[in-house]
C-alpha cells in the first residue's frame, strides 16, 4: 500500500490505521471500504473471543454499508471525512433493525424500530457500524462486570477490567477491532475506560450531542461522545455526531466547537499562553503513587510546551461522589420505570391470573441485575418524602457549589487538569461485590459531569505497564480547548517515546 | 446503628416494583446501608441558602410547531412488545389489583 498524501508512512495492516488514515486510504482508492471493513470483521473473529467487546456483530449490514461507501466514491460523491470508516456502537444507543440490549436481560432480543440521532448522524456520515459494544447494564458501572452478558476484558491485560460503562467500546478500539467507537458518559463512562485502555475519550459539554435514542440512565448527566486511538480521530467523530437536534429539548442550539481544527492545531505541541490549573482535590488519598507520578510528569510536559501551571482549589469536589450517587440513582429510579413489561423487552409470570403489578415486579426482578436494583432502590429512597430534602435536595445544592468552584477556577485558568482515574485498570472480580470500591473509580470524572462541562482523557504514560490518562476539563462549549491540550500531550508523548502509547500494549 | 433496616429495603423494593427474594434482601440491606452512610456526607456541606441545580445548562421549555408529522409505524412498535393483540399492547389484568 502506498501513502495517500506522500508524507505519512501507512501501516500495511488495515486494522492498524487510524480513522483519519483509513478515510484517506479509502478516498485515494488504495483500499476499498469493503476491504477495510472486512479486515476489522476478521480481527473481531480472531480476538473478540478473548476480549468480548461486542454483544452483537452485524457483518452483513457492515459490508453493505461499506459497499455503499465504495459506490459513492466511484460516483464521485463521498460523504465526508469518515466515509467508509468502521465504528463500534455502544449498546445503549438505539439502532434501527439491530438488537439493542443496554447490557440488560430485560431488553434481550429487542430490535428497535428507530435510530438514535447519534446513530442517524453516523449513518449520514457514511460511517460503517460493525456492531454493538458491551457495557455495564444501563451504563451503571465502571468495569463492564455489570453487563448481563459477561464482562469485556482489557486488551492490555485480559485479567483486568477495561473500565466502564463504555468498556466494550474501549476494548474494541484498543484491540484494533474498530478505529472508532461511541461511548456515553454519565459520571465518567467514556473517560475512565479510555484512560485504563490507553485511548482518547471525550465527554462533550452537556447538550452538545443529542440524547435522543440514548436509553436514559440519568438524564441531567448523560452525554454521548467519541473513543479513538488518536485525538484527531476523536475530534472527527465528535464533529460527525454533535450539534443541535430538535428531538432533544436539552440539546444546545449553538455552533459545534471547532474540535477538529483544535486537534490539528494542538499537534504543534505549542501551548504558549495557555493557563493550566491543577486541581488540588483530585489527588492524594486513594490515588496510586504510580498514577500520581505519571500525572506530575505530564504537568511538567505541559510546562515545557509553554503552558503556565498553577494549583487551584475546588473544595466541593470532595463531595462530588456522594452528590453523584444521590442524583444519578434518583434520576435512574424514575427513568427505569419505563421497563414495565408492557411495551418492550421481557415479561415474566404472565399466566393469565397474575395482575399487572405482580407481573411488572417479577419481570423487573428477573430482568435487572444487582447494581441496577441497588440504584433504583437508592433513588427511590432519596426521592421519598421525609428524605428528599436531606438527600436529593442537598445533593442538588452541592451540585451548584461544584459549578461555582469550576467558575472560580476558570476565572484565571483556561483548562483544569487531573488524573483521569485514581488507579490503573483493576483485576476482574476485585470490586464486584463492593459497590463503594467500584464507585471511587469515577472520583476524578464526576465533577465535570455534575457541572455539565467538557472533559477529555488522553493517554499520558504507563504505570505498572498499564496506561494512565490525563483529564483535561474546560468551560462549557470550550470542548476545543480539551482537544488542543490533548493533541499537544499526544504529540509530546510521541516525541518522547517515539511511538504511540498503545503500540506498547502486549500483542493479543 | 443502621441507617436503613431490612424492612425499609423491602418497602423500597415494593415501591420500585422489584419482587426481590429474601436472599437478595439480605445482601441489599447491608449494601444500601453502607452506600447511604457514604452519600449522607452531602449533609456536611453548609448549603442552606444555595439554590439547587437540576440541570447544568439553563433550560426553558422547548416547543415545536403543533403540526402533524410522521411517527413510528404501529406494527413495527408492536412487533417489539412482549404481547400484542388487535393492534394494541396486551397487558396483564389491571382490575381488582387490591382484591
Amino acid at each position: 500500500m502506498g501513502t495517500p498524501n506522500g508524507s505519512e508512512v501507512m501501516p500495511t495492516d488495515l486494522t492498524r490505521l487510524t480513522a483519519a488514515q483509513s478515510a484517506a486510504v479509502i478516498a485515494a482508492g488504495q483500499a476499498s471500504a469493503v476491504e477495510v471493513t472486512r479486515a476489522h470483521l476478521d480481527r473481531i473473529d480472531a480476538v473478540d473471543g478473548r476480549v468480548h467487546a461486542f454483544l452483537h456483530v452485524d457483518a452483513d449490514g457492515a459490508l453493505a454499508q461499506a459497499r455503499a461507501a465504495d459506490e459513492r466514491r466511484a460516483a464521485g460523491r463521498a460523504l465526508g471525512p469518515l466515509d467508509g470508516v468502521p465504528l463500534a456502537q455502544k449498546d445503549v444507543v438505539v439502532t434501527r433493525g439491530m438488537p439493542t440490549t443496554c447490557g440488560s436481560k430485560i431488553l434481550a432480543g429487542w430490535v428497535p424500530p428507530y435510530d438514535a440521532t447519534v446513530q442517524a448522524r453516523i449513518r449520514a456520515a457514511g460511517v460503517v457500524t460493525l456492531g454493538k459494544s458491551n457495557m455495564d447494564e444501563f451504563a451503571m458501572g465502571s468495569s463492564t462486570e455489570n453487563s448481563a452478558f459477561g464482562p469485556s476484558h482489557n486488551p492490555w491485560d485480559t485479567d483486568r477490567v477495561p473500565g466502564g460503562s463504555s468498556g466494550g467500546s474501549a476494548a474494541a478500539v484498543a484491540s484494533y477491532q474498530a478505529p472508532l467507537a461511541i461511548g456515553t458518559d454519565t459520571g465518567g463512562s467514556i473517560r475512565q475506560p479510555a484512560a485504563v485502555c490507553g485511548l482518547v475519550g471525550h465527554k462533550p459539554t452537556y447538550g452538545g450531542v443529542s440524547r435522543y435514542g440514548l436509553i436514559a440512565f440519568s438524564s441531567s448527566l448523560d452525554q454521548a461522545g467519541p473513543l479513538a486511538r488518536t485525538v484527531l480521530d476523536a475530534a472527527l467523530l465528535h464533529a460527525a455526531v454533535a450539534g443541535h437536534d430538535p428531538m432533544d429539548s436539552t440539546s444546545i442550539d449553538a455552533p459545534v466547537p471547532p474540535v477538529v481544527a483544535a486537534a490539528r492545531d494542538g499537534g504543534s505541541a505549542d501551548l504558549a499562553g495557555l493557563r493550566v490549573g491543577v486541581v488540588r482535590e483530585l489527588g492524594g488519598e486513594g490515588y496510586q503513587p504510580g498514577v500520581v507520578a505519571v500525572f506530575r510528569a505530564t504537568v511538567a510536559l505541559l510546562e515545557r510546551m509553554g503552558a503556565s501551571v498553577r494549583e487551584v482549589s475546588c473544595p466541593h469536589f470532595d463531595y462530588a461522589l456522594p452528590a453523584y450517587y444521590l442524583i444519578a440513582p434518583s434520576e435512574c429510579s424514575s427513568n427505569l420505570a419505563r421497563f414495565d413489561a408492557v411495551r418492550y423487552g421481557l415479561r415474566v409470570g404472565d399466566d393469565g391470573v397474575r395482575g399487572l403489578e405482580e407481573v411488572m415486579s417479577l419481570t423487573r426482578d428477573a430482568g435487572f441485575g444487582p447494581e441496577v436494583k441497588r440504584r433504583v432502590m437508592l433513588g427511590t429512597y432519596a426521592l421519598s418524602s421525609g428524605y428528599y430534602d436531606a438527600y436529593y435536595g442537598q445533593a442538588q445544592k452541592v451540585r451548584t457549589l461544584i459549578s461555582r468552584d469550576f467558575a472560580a477556577a476558570f476565572a484565571d485558568t483556561d483548562v483544569l487538569v487531573s488524573p483521569s482515574t485514581p488507579t490503573v485498570a483493576f483485576p476482574l472480580g476485585e470490586r464486584v461485590d463492593d459497590p463503594m470500591a467500584m464507585y471511587v473509580a469515577d472520583l476524578c470524572t464526576l465533577p465535570a459531569s455534575l457541572a455539565g462541562l467538557p472533559a477529555i482523557s488522553v493517554p499520558c504514560g504507563l504505570s505498572e505497564g498499564l496506561p494512565v490518562g490525563l483529564q483535561v476539563m474546560a468551560p462549557a462549549l470550550a470542548d476545543d480547548r480539551c482537544y488542543r491540550v490533548a493533541a499537544a500531550v499526544e504529540a509530546g508523548l510521541m516525541r518522547d517515546r517515539g511511538r504511540p502509547l498503545l503500540a506498547e500494549a502486549p500483542a493479543l | 446503628m443502621a441507617t436503613i433496616s431490612r424492612e425499609e429495603v423491602a418497602h423500597l423494593a415494593r415501591l420500585a416494583r422489584l419482587a426481590v427474594t429474601d436472599e437478595e434482601l439480605d445482601v441489599f440491606a447491608g449494601q444500601l446501608d453502607v452506600i447511604l452512610g457514604a452519600v449522607a456526607r452531602v449533609g456536611e456541606v453548609a448549603a442552606e441558602d444555595i439554590p439547587p441545580t437540576s440541570h447544568a445548562v439553563p433550560l426553558t421549555n422547548v416547543l415545536r410547531a403543533d403540526e402533524l408529522r410522521d411517527c413510528l409505524d404501529r406494527d413495527a412498535v408492536l412487533a417489539a412488545a412482549p404481547a400484542a393483540e388487535d393492534g394494541r399492547f396486551r397487558v396483564p389484568r389491571i382490575l381488582d389489583e387490591e382484591a
